[in-house]
């Protein structure tokens, strides 16, 4: 049996919000049947203030599926749409304190039909942003879908290419057999064959002979951040540049980034990929290491 | 709160008398058995006596066919990487879709080392077609693995007459009978079946012991290699304390057979048929009329397994579920899948196993809190409106995404 919390059980043996709201105005659903996970989220939302007035969960899924609806009513409950819109799913799994690796899915379920809910009440299309596959890294929760879409774009041959650009396998290492089968599979694919001793992967042709001036290296490192985001803010965290000076790019690593004890391998892997696209080499350093780091207030007052 | 156990196909408890047999192995006779002096005095003698025991229970012709491993898992593949090495120039294997991991994942390795592996597909009730296994068999085949029982449902596979087929077309056979050892009579001398698994702690003796059964004259090749114990076919030192136990448990077993298939089948039956009679939209899977006596799976249609699970816990009540969510993984029992049971069902198996050491007040607890259990959490699915399930749920929740 999962080692859940006191909270998760809470939510789960007595519900709060379960059922749906009447006259709700918003509805977001995610999940299926065949999946084993399905929630459908409806919202009373008041449309002068656009306050959620009220908040009703329907979850076909496990205790902690049923949990995590349930924590999400009760978070979103008061707040603006907009507001409801910075809830994460690691926001989800906090108040329960804490979900196992393996059911961090269940936060991110919340957290799609949150988002669907007020796509829904906005009359906008929301498309879910990952795809779900056989789960490999349990450390990471990192999906065969996203490993094999990494291992092809960027033409990874070793289980270290895979951690250094997904996470998958960086953690308790359990997964290295799976990830060397996927590895297999797509290198056949592509003609080669998987050798598990190989160099890592070699850095592709500089494109740009000319050195970058400092805006165009900023442009292009927030070009590299921007693609990268997606894959960080599925695992909860997210990067943000803060400042370049010369060849070092300061970072701030926020939700589950800040304070992962992954956090390093990360920013190597940004550092990889900044050398790649840039065709230099920049550093990448947390930006609490910033000499004379000035917050925007003090600037205001300065 | 009762406290009721009703997952003895996950693992049994120890029978006191086993416990009781086991003692002195770790006291006074704590010798090794393969030295000379008195500390391992009776110790050998002991571990005869067991080998005696198991293959009475199992109706062996020969002691000597009963070899000592540390479980089944252990057991199964020693019988497999065995047939295939003894026979290097034969290499496919053929086994069902529905076996335990132990057997599933080796052939899933073997695969990939270049064996072909064929993979009998059950139908809904969880039988198998022996008209398609004939046609797999052939002189390429190196070892035919077909559990006797199922872990899931009980199904009982027709392994008797599977191990015939196998014979006369020159293929050996070996059965993963850890579910089925103690609970059905078994007569090994009079069947073809070459090797046969079993695991201790699936029959009131302790975790850490299992038996490969191996009927003289086969091609044998030992999994480890070492010391001479169990004739050279299996290295390492005795575990003697757990197969005195072993021993102790088979002689039980034999000895409860009978009120096994008689009361502990009144049992289990009395719960399905207060369930299906109370609650609705659920049903029993595998094959009905070919299950072992102890063993129910139940699908509630429209919740998830482990809910179920947690509520079942709470009222003190141990039970257990294929669902995908017990596990970790995404997908539901490979077992659910196979039989081809409908995803608006196969999250929502629940498996009641039993012992002797069940009772009718016990079932008639489950049956109390069961169908409130259910009940609540259709309540919060959204796949239940009301008193029943939504029109053609598989359709009506519609994702807001494609």
């Amino acid at each position: 049996m999962w080692d859940y919390s006191d909270k998760v059980k809470e939510h789960f043996f007595n519900p709060k919000n379960a059922g749906a709201v009447a006259g709700a105005n918003a509805i977001g659903e995610v999940g299926s049947i065949s999946c084993g996970d399905a929630l459908r989220l409806t919202l009373k939302v008041n449309d002068k203030t656009e306050v959620i007035e009220e908040a009703g969960f329907q979850t076909f899924g496990c205790g902690s599926a049923i949990a995590s609806s349930s924590v999400l009513t009760e978070i979103i409950k008061g707040l603006t749409l907009d507001e409801a819109l910075q809830v994460t799913n690691q926001d989800i799994a906090k108040e329960l304190d804490g979900l196992p690796p393996e059911k961090m899915h269940c936060s991110v379920m919340g957290r799609e039909a949150l988002q669907a809910a007020v796509a829904n009440y906005r009359g906008e299309e929301w498309k879910d942003d990952h795809e779900e596959g056989a789960l490999i890294c349990k450390c990471f929760a990192i999906d065969a879908v996203m490993i094999e879409e990494m291992v092809w774009a960027n033409k990874l041959r070793t289980v270290e290419d895979v951690t250094n650009y997904t996470k998958a396998g960086g953690g308790c290492a359990a997964c290295h057999e799976d990830i060397e089968a996927i590895l297999e599979r797509v290198l056949k694919e592509r003609g080669e064959s998987f050798d598990p001793l190989a160099a890592p992967v070699e850095k592709p042709v500089v494109a740009e002979k000319k050195p970058l001036t400092n805006l165009q290296r900023i442009k292009k490192i927030e070009e590299v951040l921007n693609a990268l985001r997606p894959q960080l803010m599925a695992d909860g965290g997210d990067v943000e540049l803060v400042e370049v000076v010369d060849n070092i790019a300061y970072v701030n690593m926020t939700g589950a980034c800040n304070g992962c004890q992954m956090a390093s391998m990360t920013i190597s892997g940004i550092q990889q990929r900044l050398l790649e696209v840039l065709g230099e080499f920049i550093r990448v350093v947390p930006a609490s290491q910033m000499p004379k780091l000035v917050s925007i207030m003090e600037a205001g007052h300065a | 709160m009762p406290d009721i156990y009703l997952d003895n196909n996950a693992t049994t408890k120890v029978d006191s008398a086993v416990v009781d047999a086991m003692i002195p192995f770790f006291t006074e006779q704590f010798g090794n058995p393969s030295s000379i002096h008195r500390f391992a005095d009776g110790v050998a003698r002991a571990i005869k006596k067991a080998r005696g025991q198991v293959q009475e229970l199992i109706g062996a012709e020969h002691d000597s066919e009963i070899i000592f491993t540390s479980c089944g898992t252990e057991s199964d593949s020693t019988a497999i990487l065995s047939a295939i090495k003894a026979q290097p120039n034969r290499k496919e294997i053929i086994t069902t879709a529905v076996e335990h991991p132990a057997i599933l994942n080796l052939c899933e390795n073997l695969e990939k080392e270049g064996y072909t592996i064929h993979r009998l597909p059950v139908d809904k009730c969880g039988r198998l077609n022996l008209e398609s296994y004939k046609n797999m068999l052939s002189d390429q085949v190196a070892i035919v693995s077909v559990m006797w029982a199922n872990n899931e449902t009980g199904t009982i596979f027709p392994v008797i007459e599977m191990a015939d087929m196998a014979s006369n077309a020159g293929v050996m056979f070996h059965t993963d009978a850890v579910q089925a050892v103690g609970k059905i009579p078994m007569m090994l001398q009079d069947t073809k079946i070459d090797m046969l698994s079993i695991s201790g702690h699936k029959l009131h003796a302790p975790k850490g012991i299992g038996v490969l059964y191996l009927r003289r004259g086969t091609r044998y090749r030992p999994l480890l290699r070492g010391g001479h114990q169990e004739r050279g076919r299996r290295a390492g030192t005795e575990n003697s304390a757990s197969i005195v136990g072993l021993g102790k448990a088979c002689e039980m077993a034999m000895e409860h057979m009978e009120y096994e298939n008689i009361q502990v089948k009144a049992m289990r039956d009395r719960l399905e048929q207060g369930i299906i009679e109370q609650i609705p939209h659920c049903f029993i899977t595998g094959d009905l009329n070919n299950r072992l006596p102890n063993t129910t799976d139940i699908a509630f249609e429209y919740i998830e397994g482990e809910a179920i699970l947690m509520l079942l816990n709470k009222a003190g009540i141990a039970a257990s579920s294929g669902s995908a969510c017990t596990s970790g993984s995404l997908e539901p029992s490979h077992v659910m899948r196979a039989m081809q049971i409908p995803y608006t069902a196969a999250h929502g198996t629940i498996r009641f196993s039993f012992s002797r050491y069940n009772t009718m007040s016990e079932v008639d607890e489950v049956l109390k809190v069961m169908p409130g259990i259910v009940a609540n959490l259709r309540k919060l699915s959204p796949y239940w409106e009301g008193d029943g399930p939504v029109a053609n749920p598989e359709q009506a929740f519609q994702p807001t995404y494609a």
